[in-house]
């Protein structure tokens, strides 16, 4: 499934993020593919809020339709 | 090699002063170290080619230069090119390490490391971590980077001399394993580990300036290198409680429509009280009227007049009507000067409390229909202080797509303070239903151009992704501080654009050619608009500055319905000689010509549009005139909106099936 598909409370692992420039700043973030993550806050028809650990990431809501997740 | 030991954009660093850079992500403290180590003689100069400050101060033998924050360094933006070549240049990085974010912020420490510097790790913010529940091994930490670990806790002066003391401590690190084998010749090619490190992760403008091709490694890297991180964070950290993080739940509540659209609007509300009320009604009372008109302006005339005779074409010049050291200094000073420093004191609020990425993250869904993403708020607020500063933001955002569309739209549909001060008084004298009509005509004016301008313009807009820090209470000495140095900076870029401005308009008007184009727009002002022909001045003037044209009209004996047109007619108007002058600075000729004939264009067809519809209805009362004027706009957007959705769709099945033109 896709990150736009998960709710709020959910705890997911990032299996691919399809830009290189994107997939660069996420592992920056210590966000990457195959990393676990729960997801923070959706905002309606808006961007999905993950966290990991401390660290809270807004993704715009067309670029959570292109990563794929697997629930955990 | 020109680049290799000189820091870009630096200047007055002494022969042989050892070149200490402090570096570290967005918000981790940065600014007190740099105060800390420097005091009071601080330079601040700006980066080649943007507009960030870089700052920069003696500490004793040494030279303290300050860096954006930034969470790697690359080319991604502005901040982190200017950070990368000063980092290239130094001889010692401090490193500023927020304890509560190891994660993120430990992959920029790695990184330096990886360049093979010498490095110190200041690891900030220990009582909130201590708070959070993270206990820290130093030990093991600097053991396992291979560099000093000094804890601090900036605000409260705590580590601040240990670190000052230990800075000779600092030693090249531990690297990512596996790097050596892929830097191997190429640091011999290049002559420096860090540029070299640079070309292998991809950075075209550092592998531009030794002639090569840029690697394609980054992603094979940067992963090493998270991995790396990641472990060292799993050996040293540990959380002996999950205590509650300060503002989770307010934070929350800020980027949910439901509660974030009125905690936004009392923010906002609060901002207008602040600005639009108090400074530019009560300070700018004081500081145009009685400082600069009545007392500053009557002796500079005197002054001058001794030497010159004002009705002299001189004297004119300097103390005209638009006289360079008169009109000139009063409005910079008198007007836009406290409205200025008011947004940035707001704006330098917002940043530091880490409200903006989430006001970003609220607004998102509704600039995407722009083709703009939640940044893209950030120039459009700023737009409503000053449109010229606003235009120079829009470098943060990530595509030329996003920064032409915002441009256009700052240019067109936002009216800066100065003009918003004008306009609210004279809609206030007209009534209810005519500040309704003026208001949606703009609003629907910037949605109907943003969803066209997101449908042709090719290509597509970058997404959101923008990291949301913890919401602290912002240190009122940092905000000060930024307001100062943002107002100031403002200050010097303005003040010669409004002399170049007063210039021109005042040998138009000694010439006679202001005249001459008095009569030149009368068919389009009484014919299409149906104003009187003495309007022309004001747009005139407008040409210069939109408010002075807004200002101008004030003066006129006007229909309710004629000053509405007027309005919305003066605030799609030109930008203003200072914003179109920016404009033709940050982007092509070409485009900054079209957006200047384009915003005269869409002024007269929509302020016509407006007196023309009205008038159809045939006067019967303000109130079905200005509904249906209302409506018959509502209706213009919907059609469009709907219009480009079709076309969108068209688009897209054209490229699905390998025809589009992308």
């Amino acid at each position: 499934m896709t990150l736009d598909r998960v709710k709020r409370g959910q705890i997911f692992k990032i299996l691919s993020i399809p830009d290189s420039l994107m997939r660069a700043q996420a592992i920056r973030f210590g966000i990457a593919e195959g990393e676990l993550v729960s997801c923070e806050e959706v905002v309606p028809a808006g961007p999905i809020v993950i966290r990991k650990n401390n660290q809270l990431l807004a993704m715009g809501r067309n670029l959570a339709r292109k990563i794929g997740i697997a629930l955990a | 090699m020109a680049h290799c030991h000189n820091t870009p954009g630096i200047k007055n660093i002494p022969e042989g002063a050892r070149k200490i850079v402090l570096v570290g992500n967005p918000n981790t403290g940065k600014s007190v170290f740099f105060n800390h180590f420097t005091g009071i003689y601080v330079d601040v100069s700006n980066y080649p080619g943007t507009t960030l400050e870089i700052s920069h101060g003696r500490s004793g033998d040494d030279v303290i230069i300050d860096t954006p924050g930034v969470y790697g360094i690359s080319s991604f933006n502005d901040e982190e090119r200017i950070a990368r070549d000063i980092i290239l240049s130094a001889d010692l990085a401090v490193n500023i390490v927020d304890a509560v974010h190891l994660e993120r912020d430990l992959f920029l420490t790695q990184q330096i490391i990886d360049t093979g510097m010498p490095v110190i790790v200041a690891l900030n913010m220990m009582d909130e971590a201590g708070r959070q529940g993270l206990e820290i091994d130093l030990d093991l930490l600097g053991d396992l980077l291979g560099v000093p670990v000094v804890p601090t806790v900036a605000v409260r002066k705590k580590g601040l001399d240990e670190l000052r003391d230990r800075l000779s401590e600092a030693r090249a690190g531990r690297a990512t394993q596996g790097l050596e084998p892929l830097l191997g010749s190429l640091v011999n090619r290049v002559g420096s580990r860090g540029e070299a490190l640079l070309v292998l992760e991809g950075d075209p403008a550092v592998a531009g300036r030794h002639g090569l091709q840029p690697e394609n490694r980054r992603e094979e890297i940067y992963l090493k290198r998270r991995e790396r991180v990641n472990d060292i964070v799993k050996h040293v950290l540990r959380e002996t409680s999950r205590g509650a993080s300060y503002g989770s739940v307010l934070g929350r509540w800020m980027i949910k429509p439901i509660t974030g659209l009125p905690i936004l609007a009392l923010a906002l509300y609060a901002m207008y009280q602040v600005i639009g009320v108090f400074i530019a009604g009560t300070v700018v009372g004081v500081t145009e009227e009685t400082i600069m008109l009545e007392k500053y302006e009557p002796a500079v005339r005197d002054l001058v007049g001794r030497v010159i005779a004002e009705d002299s074409i001189p004297g004119a010049i300097l103390i005209g009507e638009f006289g360079l050291l008169t009109m000139t200094f009063t409005y910079v000073l008198g007007l836009l000067m406290p409205l200025v420093i008011g947004f940035y004191f707001f704006l330098s609020l917002f940043e530091d409390s880490g409200y903006l990425p989430r006001i970003a993250t609220l607004v998102d869904r509704l600039l995407t229909g722009i083709g703009l993403n939640g940044r893209g708020v950030i120039p459009l607020i700023l737009g409503f202080g000053c449109v010229t500063m606003a235009t120079i933001t829009t470098r943060l955002l990530s595509s030329d797509r996003e920064r032409r569309i915002a441009i256009l739209l700052l240019g067109l549909t936002i009216p800066c303070s100065a003009q918003m001060g004008v306009i609210a008084g004279m809609l206030a004298a007209v009534g209810g239903w005519y500040v309704a009509l003026y208001a949606i005509v703009i609003f629907m004016v910037l949605v109907m151009i943003g969803t066209v301008l997101n449908t042709l313009l090719p290509g597509k807009s970058s997404d959101l992704l923008i990291d949301l820090p913890p919401l602290r209470l912002p240190r009122i000495d940092n905000v000060l501080k930024k307001t100062g140095t943002k107002s100031y900076n403002f200050l010097k870029e303005a003040l010669p654009l409004f002399a170049v401005g007063a210039l021109i308009i005042s040998i138009f008007q000694v010439t006679g050619v202001l005249d001459f184009l008095q009569n030149l727009l009368a068919p389009l002002t009484v014919g299409w608009l149906n104003l009187p022909k003495e309007t022309a001045t004001a747009f005139i003037m407008g040409i210069v500055r939109r408010d002075f044209g807004a200002a101008g009209l004030t003066e006129m004996t006007l229909m309710p319905i004629q000053t509405v047109a007027a309005l919305i007619t003066i605030t799609l108007f030109v930008p203003c000689i200072a914003s179109i002058l920016i404009i033709f600075k940050e982007r092509s000729k070409k485009e900054a010509a079209l957006i200047w004939a384009s915003s005269w264009i869409v002024a007269f067809v929509v302020g016509g549009l407006v007196s023309q519809i009205y008038n159809v209805v045939g006067g019967s009362g303000e109130f079905r005139g200005a509904l249906v004027v209302m409506l018959a706009f509502m209706g213009m957007t919907l059609a469009i909106l709907l219009a480009c959705r079709l076309a969108g769709r068209k688009a897209r099945q054209a490229t699905d099936r390998g025809l589009g033109c992308g």
